[in-house]
């Protein structure tokens, strides 16, 4: 499948490309992501300062934000999903063109964030369709957000497209409003809640004590 | 200028038959079934003119197991019960002065009081806000429904003792 590195470089010596279908293929499509144009709360902000003249989007070919879910590859998850807009984000996401990514913006987007246990957010987007990259920060800067574009070009590039597009496509189950939140609470076909050891991972890194813990205080 | 609160008060409670206020730091509080009468007066007087009723909204006191009566201010027996404060904040804009702020002390198994939309128009989307977080009914309200949760919604998230779902547990 590969060239040899010694031979292509030597060929390239002479003016002779030699490439791959799907790493030619590959270079454009990374670096013409198309991203959907909707933000949700203060890190559109911070996309939209992106997207300007300062930072400038457009360098990495992802300057055209379309306002059509049908005209976009690119989800940018930027702010709070409340658990009233999450079967509308649900909703974009099917309709867009495939092979189709999502990047989670923020802590909010990524874990609910400051409104963790809140009763009318959503604790992360990927509990209803599969994430691509997750930025931290609250919000994170505009340098952030082109880092996260830019690790999502390598993961498109260390894709076949075939494998892509058997991979990123697909709808998934629109939630419904119900009495305490939404139903289905998440789609286990995309996300599975952390096991027990993954929620007490600080008791497999922190010291243990070796002296028994002090005796509760007497019931009398 | 508005005039002092006590002067407030003693002038309410010279024009509402009836009335008797009781004043917590800033606030006048009222019994509920003086609500609509202490309003009209206080948009209707010329001196004061409330005209604009800038905020409408609601504290949640829980029921206090512990509590013999200290601990909330105004009413002793509230504590064991629980209360819920629907709080007015009135300004004028012809006079340009304000707030003056009510409170209307609720007991939390019956929030019920009277709807001041037909005093302030701009009442009604509070109002509904107000019932749909922590389940208030407004009587006279001319449409009280939710207006933030959608209405398969069940319970009334702001009120203390609401548990939230477990988003990592399937309902």
């Amino acid at each position: 499948m590969s060239i040899d590195q010694g031979l292509e470089s030597e060929l390239q010596k002479q003016g002779i490309y030699v490439t791959t279908w799907d790493r030619l293929v590959n270079w454009g499509r990374s670096n013409s992501i198309w991203p959907l144009q909707f933000g949700l709360a203060c890190c559109a902000i911070e996309m939209i300062a992106t997207a300007a003249s300062r930072y400038d989007i457009a360098r990495f070919g992802s300057e055209i934000f379309r306002a059509s879910p049908r005209q976009a590859d690119l989800m940018i998850v930027a702010g709070t999903v409340t658990k009233k807009m999450a079967p509308q984000v649900v909703r974009l996401y099917n309709q867009m063109a495939e092979p189709k990514y999502v990047i989670s913006m923020g802590a909010c987007a990524t874990s609910g964030g400051p409104f963790h246990k809140g009763y009318n957010v959503l604790k992360g987007i990927d509990h209803y369709i599969p994430v691509d990259v997750y930025i931290p920060g609250c919000p994170p800067t505009p340098q952030a957000l082109l880092e996260g574009l830019m690790k999502l070009q390598e993961r498109i590039k260390a894709r076949g497209f075939g494998a892509a597009m058997a991979e990123k496509q697909g709808e998934y189950p629109v939630p419904a409003y119900g009495p305490s939140g939404l139903v289905p609470r998440f789609n286990p076909a995309v996300w599975q809640p952390p096991s027990n050891e993954t929620l007490n991972w600080t008791a497999t890194v922190l010291p243990q004590p070796s002296t028994p813990a002090p005796p509760a205080p007497s019931s009398a | 200028m508005l005039p002092p609160l006590e002067t407030l008060k003693s002038e309410l409670e010279a024009r509402v038959p009836g009335l008797t206020l009781t004043i917590e730091g800033t606030t006048l509080v009222i019994p509920r079934e003086k609500l609509l009468d202490v309003c009209r007066w206080l948009k209707d007087a010329e001196l004061l003119a409330c005209d604009y009723l800038a905020d409408l909204t609601v504290v949640d006191y829980p029921p206090d197991p512990s509590a013999g009566g200290a601990g909330l201010p105004s009413e002793a027996s509230s504590a064991k019960d629980g209360r819920m404060d629907v709080v007015y904040h009135l300004y004028s804009m012809s006079k340009k002065h304000g707030p003056v702020t009510l409170k209307v002390p609720l007991p939390r198994a019956n929030p019920v009081v009277a709807s001041v939309t037909p005093i302030w128009r701009g009442a009604e989307f509070q109002e509904r806000e107000a019932y749909d977080l922590f389940g208030v009914k407004f009587e006279g309200h001319p449409d009280l429904r939710r207006i933030l949760l959608w209405d398969e919604f069940e319970g009334h998230p702001m009120r203390k003792d609401y548990v939230v779902e477990d988003q990592n547990v399937q309902g």
